[in-house]
């Protein structure tokens, strides 16, 4: 086993334990912690592919923006004193969706042609990213830019709203 | 050499001196920053600091720092066990990695990255997470509404200090560190960019959580903030996570806006030069940051709010668009130097046209623009 195999498990085994315990952990909270050290070993993912770009955005969104957010917003309710719903009339139902979809999942990934082995990674400069992004593809990326501003518009005429102007 | 070949051959062995050495520097700094602060703060204040351990008070440190170790680590019976004794870790750890990506010389470093300033940005964003943690698993009021705090001015300063930053990149053209301080051979990238300096600096001092951005920790409001159920060594390492910050955002500052290392009258000035230099540069941020401590009052939430949206991010939009203009035209080097100066001089003007306002009636009610705290 490589260094790199090595890594490889280490890492893909706390993203897996993160995502169970976001899903598995009684307090709401520590499932966003959870969810926080899920997504910062999917950066170390992506770093095993010499994807250094995408690795240090997910740090940067992922890890250090969404996830505050909603532990901000968590932060200000009562969640010790609220039980968290976790068990209910629908448990049956949820299981029996989840194991379709992971069977689902795992019957894709195992019936998937995957073209040969990859001898080497391309790693792909920051210059060829850019230059990608604000040329061939600056329409979605407008279109993104686009989106995000409504979205941040409409949250400060909701949050004036309220003030009874 | 036998020992250092074993080192330089084996990639972990390497990793792991190189860590050694960052995780033997940092503490050490730390101790004397602390003294440095106390009598710096004397000075200020016009009294002597600590003068009692050793000459002058310089082994205050040591003596703090066994004192902090050889306390009795508290928690309360009701705070959330593992939030509350992972977070100071979740706080210190993010700064040492970034301090890792962070070059002192040209030949001291312990990682060159090509994407450092990125990393360093994405990584120290991860403290952020620190504070939440601190302040919701220590389940007191105070803690909780530190947490909040601190977690609003964090994101809400990151966001003009990362648009300084981008300043520089656009002007350097880079994100190699290295590659920038080399970039300012005759000129360093403050007489291009002083508007961005200004923002880099003010946000800094922000991100820093120090006086008189210092509300998350305030104690005469929330009695310290996040920090307010700890005590001992994890006490110790929030206090190692705020000096560390202090030195990362020094560092970064003379790297990317005052030239580094970098001689700037053409001349081979060697490695101990370079790290005189370098150091003569860092200190004059932390005294610069020490400084502001001394002498500036606390700022009200609404009032740093105002002073992050309202100026300092679109005067970061004006940096951005004067850099454009000028890299997508042509033109000369001395128009970026003239426009970003101009820049730097209003938002100058707006920070002491608002801070003059003192004594201005404080109006619940909302009258069309203006606003409570407002610095237009």
């Amino acid at each position: 086993m490589t260094y790199e195999e090595g890594i490889f498990y280490l890492v893909a085994a706390i993203t897996v334990i993160g995502a169970l315990g976001v899903v598995l952990a009684r307090n709401i909270v520590h499932s966003a912690l959870f969810l926080i050290l899920s997504l910062l070993a999917v950066a170390g993912i992506f770093i095993l592919l010499a994807a250094e770009f995408l690795a240090i955005v997910q740090v940067l969104i992922y890890g250090g923006a969404v996830t505050i957010l909603i532990l901000f917003a968590m932060m200000l309710t009562r969640v010790r004193e609220t039980p968290a719903a976790v068990d209910g009339p629908q448990r049956p139902v949820a299981a029996l969706a989840a194991a379709a979809f992971m069977a689902t999942s795992i019957l894709a990934v195992v019936s998937t042609e995957w073209p040969g082995n990859t001898e080497k990674i391309n790693v792909i400069s920051l210059d060829q990213i850019g230059r990608a992004l604000f040329t061939t593809w600056a329409v979605p990326f407008e279109i993104a830019s686009l989106v995000l501003i409504v979205a941040l518009v409409g949250a400060i005429v909701l949050a004036r709203g309220e003030e009874g102007e | 050499m036998f020992l250092a070949n074993l080192v330089s051959s084996n990639p972990w062995l390497e990793s792991l001196v190189r860590l050694g050495v960052v995780g033997v520097l940092l503490p050490l700094s730390v101790i004397i920053l602390s003294w440095l602060e106390r009598k710096v703060l004397g000075r200020l204040q016009v009294r002597l600091g600590p003068m009692r351990v050793g000459p002058y008070g310089v082994l205050q440190g040591v003596a703090d720092t066994v004192k902090l170790l050889t306390k009795e680590d508290l928690r309360p019976q009701t705070a959330d066990r593992w939030t509350f004794e992972l977070a100071p870790f979740v706080i210190v750890v993010p700064v040492i990695m970034a301090i890792v990506a962070l070059p002192f010389t040209a030949d001291l470093f312990v990682r060159n990255l090509a994407l450092g300033l990125f990393y360093i940005i994405a990584v120290t964003s991860l403290s952020i997470v620190g504070f939440v943690m601190a302040g919701w698993g220590s389940d007191n009021k105070y803690a909780l509404l530190g947490g909040v705090r601190a977690g609003a001015q964090l994101i809400s300063y990151e966001i003009p200090l990362v648009m300084a930053i981008v300043a520089v990149a656009m002007l350097g053209q880079t994100l190699n560190l290295n590659a920038i301080v080399a970039l300012q051979d005759d000129t360093p990238f403050i007489a291009y960019q002083p508007l961005a300096f200004l923002l880099f600096t003010i946000a800094g001092l922000a991100e820093l959580y120090r006086q008189p951005f210092d509300i998350p920790v305030a104690e005469s409001e929330v009695v310290g903030g996040p920090f307010v159920e700890y005590s001992g060594i994890r006490w110790s390492m929030f206090q190692m996570g705020e000096f560390v910050s202090m030195v990362l955002i020094s560092i970064l500052g003379s790297l990317i806006f005052l030239g580094g290392w970098i001689w700037p009258f053409n001349g081979d000035i060697g490695p101990l030069g370079q790290a005189a230099l370098m150091s003569v540069k860092t200190f004059a941020f932390i005294l610069f940051f020490m400084w502001m401590r001394g002498s500036m009052p606390r700022l009200r939430i609404d009032q740093m709010m105002s002073l992050c949206w309202q100026l300092l991010l679109p005067f970061a939009f004006l940096q951005i668009i004067i850099n454009g203009l000028v890299l997508v035209y042509d033109w000369p080097d001395w128009t970026l130097s003239v426009l970003s100066g101009a820049g730097a001089l209003a938002a100058v003007y707006l920070i002491y046209r608002a801070a003059r306002q003192q004594g201005v009636t404080y109006e619940p009610a909302v009258t069309g623009r203006q606003r409570v705290g407002s610095v237009l």
